[in-house]
């Protein structure tokens, strides 16, 4: 079957599908959507569409983004704009298909939005929304949208146009192209990808390799992840592409194995992909053949290193090796390598489909087209956001991200994971670009982005990130593995009020050491978390060290718990879940937590009734308080300001 | 047990760099890397023993103890960790009686930490036998935990 066959065929399949008569119902079922419950939903539409007869069509789909709404779910009316909603349970499912697809009530109070054509009374444009309006959908364009196990659904809408009309073209007018689009490596480093690929392209050697680095370990990002379970086959054309390019006949993804349904996913992708002779000898009737397998990364973030990577695929100890030789010239198995990001990949698919131009009208000068992130941590609306390079932080913490939860106050935002840093509130307005979050002290990093309010410990965080690196050190040079093991002895310290005036002197002079003598970019970036937070937050490590105070209230060893006599309604819940039975009273007599026997655990805190709110959270006070129970509403209360 | 290690490995025969998806997929069959298994792997693959549990013991993923029947995970990735992950890393300890990458003993439970699951957006996040719980509290920890207990 030549291409346009297919092409008319998946293009059938999906018009089909769009002028169905039949109800669709669309559900968002990538991990998040799993996790905030999606499967129980899906089964009380099954459920429900049975009982009722109701002949609909119903597709799992990948995530849209909105994982603060999850579980979303759309409903299509023939006839009818897709109408979005959130935050739906197995309970609402019946009244939801009684009174929508039954009747024609849209509930515009369960509805998040409405997507396409049309509107309905009550219920905005969904893309009108402030989550939403900011950011440009290219990357993420068919998460959500189409049924990601489907490979018509992909190339009904484009999807191996921009192959085909590579295997047309000489790889170096591919390669001029994805220059021309401005694009840069994803993964974090922001290398100009075309220029990467020359570099493999003329390396000297008949056997060269094309690996796709899927292995996102980051603690607090998962583009990669959604971009796999919503749309595989973006990636994989990319892949494709780039291999076609750079003259590889085989390729790895390595992806890791704590993604499960992404590997399901593209295993799905690979077998579809088979059938349409998109893979494997003379790729749609032309010279280019190509293999590729699927790599389980083993649960070591280190092998996001690429030498590492490579090590990992040999089936060695994933420890990364100096450079050069850069894999371009020597990768894996000594081969030519290219080596690239998930996101960088389903770029180029992009690039090629739809023109060079287009991509890089998107963006800035220096940082063409856009970028997903994970906005993730303490934030109204966490999810995966896509948005133009320039935006400001601002704009995607307070407009996309609908600002700080509970009326709290903005800390600090961390990017590029363990390897990035913290910018507070002054660098709100700082564009979105490799070059301004580097000189601010942190870095673009793969996309994680975790914002912190109030009550998150900057110093705890930094010991945080300090105590994964030092984890995950393989060990193989001595300034990242005693190194930070030397810092995260310092933080831990400092985070049990044994902090010394000179600790931030030390961490100071060995982050330059580590940063100067680590082999890798594990080590040459594990000291980042710690210097931008003394840079921009020094006063919290003072805190900590020199009034033995945890401002944030976090640091377990810094704080104390109290209930206030005047409040405690001596209910006798704190009292009988107390896992260190560390409080005492009785009925009708106020409730006394036993200092010297208190874990800290904050269980009172969160069960006393928050209309009592007797249990008192404190650091660097002591309160003057009854040291044994007495009889209710006799209490005194006075609070010390001397230590 | 050869037998069925025999049968695991051969489709792995004569593959490059086979060493780590040949101890995914024992570890996947036998539930964990028994001295057993890892002398027949090092013969399979005609390295020394020493050469296997140098890459085996380098990786998370794979454990050289008997599992639990139940695979508790807490994500502890930054999210989570912001997000109290770390309270419902204690409230497990606390309910299970056991550490981070124990196993309770009667074999039923097996408590580990996890990096990051990249469910961030619905942090805290616990994953028990391959089911991702987000949106975590103390008290659902508890709840789910006496549910999936009841189940047996």
């Amino acid at each position: 079957m030549s291409f346009a066959d297919i092409q008319k065929e998946a293009t059938a399949e999906w018009q089909a599908l769009q002028d169905s008569q039949k109800p669709r119902i669309l559900i968002g079922a990538g991990t998040c959507g799993r996790a905030a419950g999606a499967e129980p939903v899906l089964a009380a539409i099954d459920r429900e569409l049975n009982k009722r007869n109701i002949d609909a069509t119903v597709i799992q789909v990948g995530c849209v983004g909105l994982c603060y709404a999850e579980p979303l779910v759309d409903i299509i009316k023939p006839g009818c704009p897709r109408i979005c909603y959130g935050n739906v349970t197995p309970e609402l499912i019946p009244q939801l298909i009684e009174d929508y697809l039954v009747k024609d009530n849209p509930h515009p109070d369960l509805a998040l939005g409405t997507i396409g054509d049309g509107v309905v009374d009550g219920i905005p444009r969904l893309f009108d929304l402030p989550v939403l309006k900011p950011q440009v959908r290219i990357i993420l364009r068919h998460c959500g949208f189409i049924d990601p196990t489907n490979i018509n659904h992909y190339i009904a809408n484009g999807g191996y146009s921009g192959l085909v009309k590579a295997l047309g073209m000489q790889p170096e007018m591919i390669i001029e192209e994805v220059n021309k689009s401005g694009l840069r490596g994803r993964g974090g480093a922001g290398f100009p990808t075309g220029r990467k690929w020359e570099f493999c392209r003329k390396s000297p050697g008949e056997e060269k390799y094309i690996i796709c680095n899927a292995d996102e370990g980051d603690p607090g990002a998962f583009m990669n992840r959604s971009l796999l379970e919503g749309d595989p086959h973006s990636m994989l054309e990319g892949m494709l592409i780039g291999a076609y390019t750079i003259g590889a006949k085989e390729g790895y993804i390595y992806c890791r194995v704590e993604y499960p349904l992404a590997l399901e996913r593209l295993r799905i992708a690979l077998k579809q992909m088979e059938e349409y002779k998109l893979i494997g000898d003379n790729i749609l009737g032309s010279d280019f053949s190509f293999r590729l397998k699927i790599k389980e990364g083993a649960g070591a973030f280190v092998c996001g290193e690429e030498t590492a990577l490579m090590a990992s695929i040999e089936g060695k100890r994933g420890m990364p090796r100096p450079r050069p030789p850069f894999p371009a010239t020597s990768g894996l198995w000594e081969k030519p390598t290219n080596i690239n990001n998930v996101e960088t990949l389903a770029s180029v698919a992009t690039i090629m489909q739809s023109g060079a131009n287009r991509y890089a009208s998107y963006g800035t000068e220096s940082c063409k087209g856009t970028k997903t992130f994970s906005l993730v941590g303490k934030v109204e609306n966490t999810g995966l956001i896509e948005v133009p390079f320039g935006i400001t932080i601002r704009q995607i913490i307070h407009e996309i991200g609908g600002g700080i939860p509970e009326g709290k106050g903005f800390k600090g935002v961390q990017t590029g994971g363990p390897s990035g840093g913290c910018l507070p509130s002054d660098f709100l307005d700082t564009p979105i670009d490799y070059e301004s979050l580097t000189s601010a002290g942190s870095i673009m990093g793969s996309g994680g982005m975790i914002v912190m309010d109030e009550d998150t410990c900057i110093v705890d965080v930094a010991r945080y990130f300090l105590d994964f690196v030092q984890k995950e050190s393989c060990g193989k040079c001595v300034p990242c593995r005693v190194g930070t093991k030397e810092m995260l002895d310092i933080l831990e310290r400092i985070t049990r009020g044994k902090g010394k005036p000179e600790d931030i002197d030390q961490l100071q002079e060995l982050a330059a050491t580590v940063k100067f003598g680590s082999l890798c970019g594990l080590g040459q970036t594990a000291p980042n978390p710690v210097l931008t937070t003394i840079r921009y937050f020094r006063e919290e490590y003072e805190a900590h060290i020199i009034d033995k105070r945890c401002p944030a209230l976090v640091c377990k060893d810094l704080l104390s718990y109290y209930i206030s006599p005047d409040k405690c309604q001596a209910c006798m819940i704190c009292l009988r879940n107390c896992p260190a039975d560390a409080i005492k009273g009785g009925k009708k007599m106020v409730h006394v937590i036993d200092q010297s026997k208190c874990t800290k655990c904050g269980t009172c805190l969160e069960l006393c009734p928050s209309q009592f709110g007797a249990v008192i959270k404190v650091s660097g006070e002591k309160l003057i308080l009854p040291e044994e129970p007495i009889p209710l509403k006799t209490g005194f209360f006075s609070r010390s300001a001397d230590m | 047990m050869q037998r069925q290690l025999a049968n695991i490995l051969a489709p792995y025969k004569g593959e490059k760099g086979a060493t780590i998806p040949v101890l995914q997929q024992v570890q996947q069959e036998l539930g964990y890397l028994s001295e057993e298994a890892m002398s027949e792997i090092a013969r399979f693959l005609n390295i020394s023993e020493n050469e296997v549990f140098g890459v085996a013991s380098f990786y998370a993923q794979f454990r050289f103890t008997r599992p639990g029947d139940h695979n508790i995970k807490v994500c502890l990735g930054t999210a989570c960790h912001v997000r109290g992950g770390g309270r419902i890393m204690e409230e497990m300890e606390r309910e299970l009686g056991i550490s981070s990458g124990e196993t309770t003993g009667d074999y039923k439970f097996g408590l580990e930490r996890v990096a990051c699951f990249g469910s961030c957006a619905l942090a805290p996040v616990v994953v028990i036998d391959n089911k991702v719980y987000g949106r975590m509290t103390p008290g659902r920890a508890k709840e789910i935990l006496a549910s999936v207990r009841s189940e047996g």
